[in-house]
């Protein structure tokens, strides 16, 4: 994942461009509007985050007005709008995770990489946030990390010790599917 | 055990490929639909079958297809619903995760049935690993000609794509949905017009149910009345019930619809009883939004019956002693659960979810998550508890989409069942943070229609 400052130019590559492309293909002529949000995803997957100047290159892109890439993007609460850390621990908080410990599972978070809900670990690895309800309720507690967004369920602490370790030695082994 | 007909052969290994898929019987629905029946009979057998739609709000399906406007020369869209995000539910996830080519399946079949040749399978932004799942599923089918151009030489053509939406549970709503989809924030629209009349890009448009699409596949491989067969009344079928909280064995289960409450929540065949030895204290459903009810209304109506899996015996007693199927997100609570904590958790989850067109449900659900949260954290007043049921009134039926009452629900119902904790926690404050009520008098032989608070 590259990632980039808050002032720096954004320069898609060919590659994301051709997946924008094919993407856009998808929907009637004259509807590009309708690959806003998976384009976003793209984006986001690539550098960590949708700057405004990414949200910018992306209504040109689509030629959208820039408002109406912002109003999207700050409606829906995957996008991240400023910098995070580069693994982001997404913990359910809602009902039925926390009657069977989501509340103790990220105390346990804070308290292992001592930073609170939304900050960025000084080594730039981590940062968390309470998500809402992620649909694996009977597997709960759980929690998903983008850009792929692979779910961890039935956690433990033990589990949460096991993940944050085997991510500082980027040795993370495929997890399962689903 | 019931029939199995969406999970049948969920755990043969690899039946997330074609190939398995295939061996197993898989695309004879497409087969049988593009060869031997015309879309109008197709919508036909839906209707015969009684399905209802699984996503919430059990309106049947067959009947939805027929309101469905076809104006020469304006194409028409199928939208699949696969945004998930009722608390509770989890089976769609399940089903598109393990048996993806079901749901491809039943999305060739109802395309060809309403005439749409695009069709998007919208998915909450969320399911990431589902969305390349189903992908992946898609080439395949493709690759076996059975997307694409001139399906099996039927002259029926239909290409299928997959859509994130972006973290949004008020996308779950049909005209959100469609509204996200075409790349806006996800805000209801006002009805009408219908989506069937004016959906997708203002042309007439069915939204349905992962679950709902999957099952029109036993239903034309084995015909509306095999599967009208199972289950009662108007509840025919089976229906994927996604189990979590206190359980045993939580899970997702295909029950045939009609089985005992009791039975799905003790038996060894369905979640095996509340764990760790506990009693149970309460059950959510049918997702969050529908009424919470005492473990005593749970078990057996007002009347004294056994509750039944149902949609008709879940409703039993209206609003008063009874509840919805819902989306089938079935939660259970033990003894040691904290109903006041647990309303203002869904509270949250409400007030966080409003999209904030309309004035009840966004300040609604904020007055609602603050009071709740005063009553939990012991600041609370007695007249709070009036508060909310006051509140949950003015935003219940005065807004534009169902979500104000989905709000409003959880809240009104956890006072009507539960009033006793709500005060216990405004008179012992400091023991309230300290401990957590427990089973009280809920688990008590069934109240008479007169001991029960009245209905608000
Ligand atoms: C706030 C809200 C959230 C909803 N979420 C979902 C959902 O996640 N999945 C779903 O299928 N239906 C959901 N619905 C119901 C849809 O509006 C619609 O009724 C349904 O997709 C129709 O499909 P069905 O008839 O097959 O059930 C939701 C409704 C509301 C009001
Ligand atoms: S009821 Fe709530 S979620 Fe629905 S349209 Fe109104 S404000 Fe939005
Ligand atoms: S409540 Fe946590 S996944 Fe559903």
């Amino acid at each position: 994942m590259l990632k980039i400052s808050d002032t720096e130019d954004v320069i898609f590559s060919p590659e994301l461009l051709s997946k924008f492309a094919e993407i856009v293909s998808r929907y009637p002529e004259g509807r590009q509007k309708s690959a806003l949000l998976p384009i976003l995803h793209l984006v986001q997957a690539q550098y960590g985050w949708v700057s405004s100047i990414a949200m910018d290159k992306v209504a040109d892109y689509l030629e959208l007005k820039p408002i109406e890439v912002y109003e999207v993007a700050t409606f829906y609460t995957m996008f991240f709008l400023k910098p995070q850390g580069k693994y982001v621990l997404e913990v359910c908080r809602t009902g039925p995770c926390s009657i069977v410990g989501a509340e103790r599972i990220m105390k346990y978070i804070e308290n292992k990489l001592q930073v609170k809900e939304g900050e960025v670990t000084e080594d730039g690895l981590f940062s968390w946030r309470g998500v809402e309800c992620l649909a694996a309720c009977g597997m709960a507690p759980v929690l998903q990390i983008g850009p792929d967004y692979t779910y961890y369920e039935n956690l433990t602490e033990a589990k949460i010790d096991e993940l944050i370790d085997s991510l500082r030695l980027k040795t993370v082994d495929k997890p399962q599917i689903n | 055990m019931g029939r199995k007909l969406l999970l049948e052969h969920i755990n043969v290994p690899g039946i997330n490929s074609f190939e398995v898929y295939r061996q197993k019987g898989g695309y004879r629905a497409v087969e049988k639909a593009l060869k031997t029946l015309t879309p109008d009979e197709v919508v036909e057998e839906v209707k015969k079958s009684g399905l209802r739609g699984r996503g919430g709000a059990g309106f049947p399906t067959g009947m939805k297809w027929s309101f469905l406007a076809k104006p020469d020369g304006v194409p028409r869209y199928l939208v699949c619903n696969g945004d998930e995000s009722e608390p509770g539910t989890f089976k769609d996830r399940y089903l598109m995760t393990h048996i993806p080519h079901l749901l491809i399946e039943g999305m060739i079949v109802s395309s060809f049935a309403l005439g749409a040749n695009t069709s998007y399978i919208y998915l909450r932004g969320e399911m990431m690993p589902q969305i390349r799942i189903l992908e992946k599923a898609i080439a395949e089918a493709k690759n076996a000609g059975f997307l694409g151009k001139n399906i099996l030489g039927s002259g029926f053509d239909l290409e299928l794509y997959v859509q994130p939406g972006g973290g949004a549970y008020i996308c779950g709503e049909e005209t959100a949905l469609i509204e996200s989809l075409e790349g806006k924030r996800g805000n209801p629209r006002i009805k009408p017009p219908f989506p069937a009349i004016s959906g997708l890009y203002n042309c007439p448009t069915v939204v349905n149910n992962v679950e709902s699409i999957a099952a029109t596949v036993p239903i034309i491989n084995d015909g509306a009345d095999e599967y009208a067969k199972i289950g009662i009344g108007r509840s025919t079928g089976t229906k994927l019930i996604s189990a979590s909280g206190n359980l045993n064995r939580p899970g997702v289960y295909e029950i045939e619809l009609g089985i005992p409450v009791e039975e799905f929540i003790y038996s060894d065949q369905y979640c095996g009883g509340i764990a760790n030895g506990k009693r149970l204290k309460a059950v959510v459903a049918g997702g969050s939004s529908v009424p919470i009810l005492p473990a005593n209304l749970i078990l057996k109506t007002i009347n004294g019956d056994n509750r039944l899996m149902t949609y008709e015996s879940l409703a039993d007693g209206g609003f008063a002693s009874g509840t919805m199927l819902g989306s089938g997100g079935f939660v259970a609570y033990d003894e040691d659960q904290c109903i006041v904590r647990n309303t203002w958790n869904f509270s949250r989850f409400y007030h966080h979810e409003s999209c904030g067109q309309c004035s009840p449900c966004r300040e609604g659900t904020g007055w609602m998550e603050k009071v709740l949260h005063r009553l939990e954290y012991g600041h609370g007043k007695l007249s709070d508890i009036d508060l909310l049921v006051d509140v949950s009134k003015k935003i219940e039926g005065n807004t534009i989409c169902p979500l104000g009452d989905a709000a409003a629900w959880p809240v009104a119902s956890a006072i009507r069942h539960f009033r006793d904790e709500f005060e216990w926690h405004v008179t012992h404050p400091k023991e309230a943070m300290e401990r957590n009520y427990g089973l009280a008098n809920y688990a008590d032989p069934l109240p008479k229609p007169e001991d029960l608070h009245p209905v608000n």
